[in-house]
């Protein structure tokens, strides 16, 4: 591991954003413009906006981070410039690190300014604290990264990078439990979404919603969710190869 | 290099293919398009994977981690970041490789590309990325520079200019092994290895080869290297 490679591949990452403001504007627009639409759609049931509307302001990050990284990725593995760096002396945890810290700066602001909104102009209230809200939706973004880096390598093309999206990103999001309870949910539903990490970011999101308990099962979800950006890292890892065909 | 075979697909690119490269020339390695020039140099870079046989490079077999700094290498494709500055591109690859700012300034200047310094690459013409690509390769002093077609579709004077930058290179002590398809460009290098059909049809001077094919334009060489095959 080399603190240098990651921070400047961090920087690097960075800087490309920036020269991208229409996509910052569309990482941190959407978000906000959906929260209001959601506060506009239930203004006649505000409950349903207030049980959904803290745990979807930390899901965005998933889905804007997935697509972000899976794109950025696989245009590295086009251009050539991930075979450069491959034949270079930068280990392949100091790319993804940079990645990711790269990522996280784009997830703390994305929270932060839609956090903002929600609590200040559109009147949501967690019963937790709402830095758990933030934290979480930071810990989602790298989970979103993760996979994202992780499905590029199976994209041939930014279409279906795009693709990707609904494929894994959606069937996550319907099993959560955020629109229909899990153990309203068949059997094999129930089974099919344990083994989904979106469920355990879902559920500590939901906890921090209704103010606690914060005992083994928070802890369990926080853990598992955690566990499953490492994963994805390192399986991400594996797809970045020295040598290819 | 020793019986070296890769093979894509079901379709074999190298085979069998033994050679060595001598240290501190310009080697030109020459082929039509197809015949296996780029999957060679992939080879010695590491970033290949092979079929059989072995490659050293340096002294260490091809791959090696410890070979990560001394070789620089140009793929054919602009391998930078279009998004980015030529100069924010280079800084990036400097820092990875340790090398230091007034580095990052040289390899601009040697490659002509001052007055770009601070352009967005994705605006900048293609002879012009390739110019970027190849400044990326030079940063960090590399022992052994290996560049797929570095001189496609440049300027002439910019290409002789590269080409007596290549040979100052190498009196410096650099060994570097530039692939084209040119003929006219397989004079400014000290030795020739002419491929073909991912096989090696000749190799040598090229004085030597001119010798024994008893032709003058190095065009005429290649055609009777086919013909007496």
């Amino acid at each position: 591991m080399s603190a240098r490679a990651t921070w400047a591949t961090a920087v690097r990452v960075l800087a490309q954003l920036r020269r991208d403001p229409r996509t910052i504007l569309l990482i941190v627009g959407v978000p906000c413009l959906l929260e209001t639409l959601l506060k506009e759609i239930y203004s006649g049931r505000p409950a349903v906006f207030q049980h959904v509307g803290g745990p979807l302001l930390g899901l965005f990050p998933f889905v804007s981070m997935f697509v972000v990284t899976s794109v950025t990725m696989l245009r590295e593995r086009v251009s050539g410039t991930l075979e450069r760096l491959m034949s270079m002396p930068i280990g392949k945890l100091d790319l993804l690190t940079g990645y990711a810290s790269a990522f996280a700066v784009m997830a703390v602001a994305q929270a932060t300014l839609v956090s903002l909104l929600a609590f200040g102009l559109l009147d949501l209230h967690v019963a937790g604290p709402r830095w758990g809200v933030v934290t979480l939706a930071v810990g989602n973004a790298l989970l979103g990264m993760g996979l994202g880096l992780l499905v590029s390598a199976f994209a041939r093309s930014e279409f279906q990078a795009v693709q990707f999206m609904p494929a894994v990103v959606l069937p996550q999001f319907l099993l959560s439990g955020i629109l229909v309870a899990r153990h309203d949910m068949a059997r094999w539903l129930q089974i099919v979404s344990d083994v989904l990490p979106l469920t355990y970011a879902y559920d500590a999101l939901a906890g921090i919603v209704r103010g606690g308990p914060y005992g083994g099962r928070f802890v369990l979800d926080v853990g598992i969710t955690a566990g499953a950006v490492l994963v994805a890292l390192a399986l991400a890892a594996v797809t970045l190869r020295r040598r290819t065909g | 290099m020793r019986d070296l075979r890769v093979v894509r697909g079901r379709a074999v690119v190298l085979e069998r293919l033994s050679l060595t490269v001598a240290r501190g020339v310009v080697t030109g390695l020459l082929g039509p398009s197809g015949s296996g020039k780029s999957t060679l140099m992939r080879s010695i870079v590491g970033v290949q994977r092979v079929a059989g046989g072995t490659v050293d490079v340096l002294g260490e077999p091809a791959g090696a981690p410890s070979l990560r700094r001394r070789i620089g290498y140009v793929t054919q494709a602009p391998s930078i970041y279009a998004d980015l500055t030529v100069r924010e591109n280079l800084r990036y690859f400097a820092r990875l490789l340790n090398a230091s700012l007034e580095q990052v300034d040289e390899a601009i200047e040697t490659v002509g590309l001052g007055r770009h310094a601070g352009h967005v690459v994705g605006r900048l013409s293609g002879g012009e990325q390739a110019r970027a690509s190849l400044a990326t390769a030079l940063l960090g002093s590399p022992e052994l520079l290996v560049l797929d077609e570095p001189t496609v579709g440049l300027d002439p004077l910019l290409r002789r200019d590269l080409w007596d930058t290549f040979q100052r290179l190498a009196a410096a002590g650099k060994s570097l092994l530039v692939s084209s398809h040119v003929m006219d460009e397989a004079e400014r290098c000290d030795r020739l290895l002419l491929l073909r059909g991912g096989r090696l049809l000749a190799w040598g001077t090229p004085a030597e080869l001119r010798e024994r094919t008893h032709a003058q334009a190095l065009d005429d060489v290649f055609l009777r290297l086919i013909e007496a095959q």
